[in-house]
């Protein structure tokens, strides 16, 4: 069988890695090209060299949505995980009706974000608005708008996750651990977490990438509002393409900036992580 | 074994089909995805969802060329469709029209001129957005439709060369209903007895606040609609009401443009600004996220007197619970010196541009529909008519006038001899210019800021911005 794989190994993946060169490779290459243009439409471009990425520094509202993205991020992670993790150990357990559970739970990820920002706009004003405050009021509200949403939106999908990982701990080791007297505290803590780090890495490295890279929801909730308070990089990066003549390039070189800090983070993420996983 | 062998095939060729479909479906997909963005420096009216696509095409078009109009204005797009339809079915010459949802019509046409079969018309919003597109216009200099131009101020020039023509003249002021404003004239109390006696600033204070104190005894929320600042809407006072600001000062120094404002009437721009968030159906810290929509629906359902907008805005307005001859609209007084001979503010931002890139039979053909529109019966009972535009061409004789209040309510004040105020904020220096002012109003009127960051925003800003755009 692994021979027939091999020989029709082209005919399977022809196709796809076609539509990945079209629809990544050749834009990746263009658009890392055009930072380095000056351009109103994408095959019209004059070469500047390295002026727009000068132009980034001179940009207050980058280094602020910089800041802005990375405290998203790092309260995001945090609370995805830990809250994923609860969820999932909950539902592991024999409890009437776990599947249906489970479903309620990642249900909301199926929702595409433009809806869910929209959604969640109309019920948070619904609820300042008893305080005479709306979301935009300033962007403390926004960012704790922001996280509510990228909770509700991203636990169930990161549960799916965990629960696969606790559903492939060995019983026998459980059993062992009990056997040896360790409490329910000491199990988890020496032998399910060390047993689930592949899911630890792989939430982590989706759930921060997802932070930095947010942006329907970031446009959909507060679009910024107010003063570009709470904007983060992604937007930042779509509003600064539009937002003058000739500042296109400028938002492609941020682009480029923004995809190379988004990969060295998410490398160094996934060594630390996968570092701790223990071989079965 | 052989079952797993043929599962992994079968989810293999799923995959594969996948793949295929996928890479097909990328080319087929035409315009953008609706995104509310706060590029809306226009009379945009309600967002109209996905982009509207629709061809006209022709069974014989032969050799000769066709037009492929990228529209701005998502309030007329159906009728437009219908018009090019017309067109084809009288001439045989394909006509595509697409029209950018609101708020996105600069991503769409970045992204379609781009194509290998681009726009042959399409639209800027005056000097500032011409500076974008200037190398894609054809020069319309002695074309007949320039011809037909009442006047050379609709004309937009990049040097010597005429490289776009406004076709649509809108005004814009302080809509009113003028029932509930006679309730408040019959009030014992009212201190302004008749519009006459309204036609300044500290009148216009006056009723206003008269009116948001007997606001329980005249059945309204308050006197003006919800100043809104979400940043879809926010272009009301942004870019419409500072305006008038930029309008005085480039008549006092005698000007058209600048590459650094003074802010000589930032005084009375406050002035006016104060009276909307605190005559209001809505306390100041609920505006930022309110839209236009949300301010309409208030003057709509009666629920305030007053309302800054414009001739646009009355397809929302119409049909509720303000009849059509209650509909009135005045000048937007700021507190200068004269103004009681001030009139609406008028003018055009859509301006359309020939794509000078475009094959010369297609240029032609794009030509010969722009005339086509302006001189035919069917293309000026539809832009009349059907869309409610004044337009600047002599084509358009008394027979094709809109019947829209504003539109009338505007008439009016020329007769009476009222001296309109021109747009300049086709003059202001970027989209970055006006969401910088625009947060810095939404900031004082929250009282998160003050009017100093309006005043940094506005002066400062508009030296700044020119310098980023102009080097």
């Amino acid at each position: 069988m692994d021979k027939a794989i091999k020989r029709y190994f082209p005919v399977f993946m022809l196709p796809t890695l076609l539509a990945f060169v079209i629809g990544f490779i050749a834009p990746f290459i263009l658009g890392v090209y055009l930072s380095f243009c000056k351009f109103t439409t994408i095959n019209d471009a004059t070469f500047v060299g390295l002026s727009n990425f000068a132009k980034i520094f001179e940009d207050a509202t980058f280094g602020h949505a910089l800041w802005f993205t990375a405290l998203f991020t790092v309260v995001t992670v945090a609370l995805i995980n830990v809250l994923a993790f609860a969820v999932a150990m909950a539902l592991t357990r024999k409890i009437q009706g776990a599947n249906l559970y489970r479903t309620v739970f990642f249900m909301p990820n199926l929702i595409g974000g433009i809806v869910l920002g929209y959604i969640w706009q109309l019920l948070l004003n619904g609820i300042l608005a008893h305080f005479e405050r709306t979301l935009t009021y300033s962007s403390v509200y926004g960012f704790w708008g922001l996280v509510i949403l990228l909770l509700w939106q991203q636990i169930g999908y990161m549960m799916v996750i965990y629960i696969a990982g606790i559903q492939n701990v060995p019983g026998e080791l459980m059993e062992a651990a009990k056997i040896d007297g360790a409490t329910s505290a000491q199990c988890l803590r020496h032998v399910t977490i060390p047993m689930i780090m592949p899911s630890v890495t792989i939430c982590t490295f989706l759930t921060l990438t997802n932070g930095f890279k947010m942006f329907d929801q970031n446009l959909a909730l507060t679009n910024g509002a107010p003063s570009d308070m709470s904007e983060m990089l992604a937007l930042n990066i779509f509003n600064t393409f539009y937002s003058r003549s000739g500042y296109e390039g400028v938002g492609q070189a941020k682009a480029v900036v923004f995809f190379l800090l988004v990969a060295a983070i998410a490398l160094i993420q996934t060594k630390i992580t996968s570092s701790k996983e223990v071989q079965q | 074994m052989k079952k797993t062998k043929q599962l992994v095939a079968l989810g293999l060729g799923i995959a594969m089909a996948c793949a295929a479909l996928a890479a097909c479906g990328g080319g087929a997909s035409t315009g953008t995805t609706a995104a509310p963005s706060t590029t809306a420096g226009a009379p945009a009216a309600p967002a109209a969802g996905e982009t509207t696509a629709a061809s006209a095409q022709a069974a014989t078009s032969g050799g000769a060329g066709k037009v492929f109009y990228l529209n701005f204005k998502p309030e007329q797009a159906d009728q437009w469709v219908a018009l090019a339809k017309k067109y084809t079915q009288e001439t045989g010459v394909q006509v595509d029209v697409i029209t950018a949802a609101s708020g996105t019509y600069a991503q769409t046409l970045k992204s379609e001129i781009a194509k290998s079969d681009p726009p042959t018309l399409f639209q800027v919003n005056g000097p500032v957005g011409l500076q974008d597109w200037k190398d894609y216009c054809y020069d319309l200099k002695g074309t007949k439709i320039y011809e037909a131009l009442a006047g050379d101020e609709y004309a937009l020039y990049n040097g010597s060369e005429v490289a776009g023509i406004a076709y649509v003249i809108e005004t814009y002021g302080i809509i009113y209903n003028k029932k509930l404003l006679d309730e408040y004239f019959a009030l014992p109390t009212a201190s302004i007895k008749s519009i006459d006696q309204l036609d300044n600033f500290a009148a216009l204070k006056t009723v206003a606040d008269e009116i948001q104190a007997n606001k329980d005894e005249l059945g309204v929320e308050g006197a003006f609609g919800s100043t809104g600042m979400d940043s879809s809407s926010d272009w009301r006072f942004k870019t419409h009401l500072a305006n008038l600001p930029i309008y005085y000062e480039y008549q006092a120094e005698g000007i058209t443009s600048t590459p650094a404002i003074k802010g000589t009437y930032l005084d009375n721009y406050k002035q006016i600004f104060d009276l909307y968030i605190t005559d209001s159906v809505c306390p100041p810290s609920m505006i930022s996220s309110k839209t236009g929509e949300d301010a309409a629906s208030e003057f709509a359902l009666a629920e305030c007197v007053f309302y800054q907008n414009g001739t646009w805005a009355y397809n929302d307005i119409k049909g509720n619970e303000v009849a059509d001859e209650d509909l009135g609209m005045l000048p937007i007084y700021i507190g200068v010196a004269g103004e009681e001979n001030q009139g609406l503010c008028t003018g055009s931002e859509n301006f359309w541009c020939v794509n000078k890139k475009a094959k010369p039979e297609d240029v032609q053909a794009t030509l010969d529909f722009l005339y086509w529109v302006i001189s035919s019966d069917t293309g000026r009972e539809a832009l009349a008519k059907e869309m409610g535009f004044v337009t600047p061409f002599t084509t358009f004789t008394a027979d094709y006038l809109p019947q829209n209040p504003l539109v009338l309510a505007n008439d009016a004040y020329t007769k009476a001899g009222k001296k309109a105020v021109t747009w300049n904020f086709t003059t202001m220096p970027s989209e970055e210019w006006k969401n910088g002012v625009g947060n810095a109003l939404l900031e004082y009127a929250q009282g998160t800021g003050t009017w100093d960051a309006v005043k940094t925003a506005f002066v400062d800003g508009w030296a700044k911005e020119y310098a980023a755009v102009n080097n």
